[in-house]
């Protein structure tokens, strides 16, 4: 087992399905920032058999937003001063901005480019989301 | 307060304000001199980017019986489209000269993309794909208000191609905001009302079925609509479609004395001549109230309605 020293401050990303840690990485903009950043896979879970988890050791706001749609699961431990003080568990946003792409291939948004596609949540249990500009029905997570 | 509004889609605006312009429209149809001057000055920007006659010619016409003057085109390739411009650009353009603009175009949400670069200038969508029509709805629901008295607590049967029907699909989210609507959907398996439209109705308020015959007789309003052969990938598909229901008189013989008969036009074959001559077909009276209706719209949004004499 490889130890990782305690975080002092900052963001742990927990219970993330095993192998979906490095996209929502990705998501997050991990790769930008300066601080800390520990992404850990294959963790075994009594619970879970297998977790990914990610350690961020920071002080800047983190959009959490795209965590819920990734994956609805995670649990999200907020650390000051060495001791976990919030801890959050995700729902699928309301709202999605500038993350996901219109599926329907008579939408404006396929043939111009436009940036930051507002999509509205319209099926929790479908991971359902309306398009704000052809209100066509797209799901996260298929294949673009 | 209308004025400087865009219409993309007929939720943009509050029933008070709908029935606001059927009002006005109303008056232009009474006195039509006295709106005649109102737009003088004032220049619509007509952008087709897809064929119309009725929707087109209806818009122009209404500008021009208010006073105003149009500029645009009916082709995109006569216009930078052709070289590549974005829409966004070709309307920042485009709102440097006009008061007004009318936008039609294949892509569904273009309407609602081009409303964003405009600052000042009131849009107004003709069409955007298979998606939204909203100022045929506001023919339509005229239409009713003419020849039902109202648009509350009537039984509509929507027959023909539910799936693509952009005119169907604004028309069915308006009515659905009056009293008393119940809906019927007749259509081919194929072509029915999208999900995205019914999760919005209450499932008391409509039911479906792809027999006309069996329901006609319930019917207050009977709102029929061509196949339309340039939604269809496969021709095939389309020719399968396309003839699926005829309405004619061996049928209007089964409906109600008062039932009216509507059609956004252009029609195939889904309604027979013969019904032409029947006083409940009144989609060429509707035809005619799109003018008007684009009258009033054109004038609130340009906030001129009071200039009359």
């Amino acid at each position: 087992m490889i130890n990782v020293s305690k975080l002092k401050k900052g963001i742990i990303i927990d219970h993330i399905e095993a192998g979906h840690g490095f996209e929502i990485y990705k998501e997050l903009h991990l790769n930008d920032i300066d601080d800390v950043v520990v992404l850990l896979k294959n963790i075994p879970s009594k619970k879970m058999k297998q977790k990914d988890l990610i350690k961020i050791e920071t002080d800047l706001p983190i959009d959490m937003n795209v965590l819920g749609l990734i994956d609805p699961n995670v649990t999200i431990n907020f650390v000051k001063d060495g001791e976990m003080y919030k801890k959050i568990k995700l729902t699928l946003p309301k709202v999605v901005e500038g993350i996901m792409k219109c599926k329907n291939p008579r939408c404006i948004t396929q043939h111009e480019e436009v940036k930051e596609i507002k999509f509205y949540l319209v099926n929790e249990d479908k991971k359902q989301y309306r398009c704000e500009y052809c209100d066509a029905y797209t799901t996260f997570m298929e294949k673009e | 307060m209308l004025k400087g509004r865009h219409l993309i889609e007929p939720g943009d605006f509050q029933i008070e304000e709908i029935e606001s312009i059927m009002q006005l429209a109303d008056n232009i149809i009474t006195n039509p001199k006295g709106y005649s001057l109102v737009c003088k000055g004032k220049l619509l920007a007509s952008l087709f980017y897809e064929p119309s006659t009725r929707t087109r010619f209806s818009f122009e016409a209404a500008m021009l019986r208010l006073g105003g003057e149009i500029i645009g085109f009916d082709d995109p390739n006569n216009s930078s489209v052709s070289k590549g411009e974005s829409l966004g650009d070709t309307i920042r353009t485009i709102e440097c000269y006009s008061d007004i603009a009318v936008i039609r175009h294949p892509r569904e949400g273009t309407a609602r993309l081009v409303s964003k670069f405009a600052k000042e200038m009131p849009i107004i969508n003709a069409g955007d794909g298979g998606h939204e029509h909203p100022t045929q709805t506001l023919t339509d629901l005229l239409t009713i208000r003419k020849y039902k008295g109202g648009c509350d607590n009537h039984v509509v049967g929507v027959c023909g191609d539910l799936l693509f029907g952009r005119t169907i699909h604004s028309l069915v989210k308006t009515l659905n905001r009056y009293e008393g609507i119940t809906f019927i959907f007749i259509s081919p398996k194929e072509l029915k009302m999208p999900e995205n439209i019914l999760h919005q109705l209450n499932p008391d308020s409509y039911r479906e079925t792809t027999n006309l015959d069996d329901v006609i007789g319930e019917l207050d309003i009977l709102y029929m609509s061509r196949v339309q052969r340039e939604r269809f990938v496969s021709e095939e598909e389309y020719l399968r479609l396309k003839d699926y229901y005829i309405l004619d008189k061996k049928k209007m013989r089964k409906a109600k004395e008062d039932m009216i008969v509507m059609h956004p036009l252009p029609r195939v074959n889904e309604i027979a001549i013969e019904v032409d001559d029947d006083p409940r077909a009144v989609y060429f009276k509707q035809a005619k109230c799109g003018m008007y209706v684009r009258m009033a719209l054109i004038a609130k949004l340009l906030g001129v309605e009071d200039n009359n004499d």
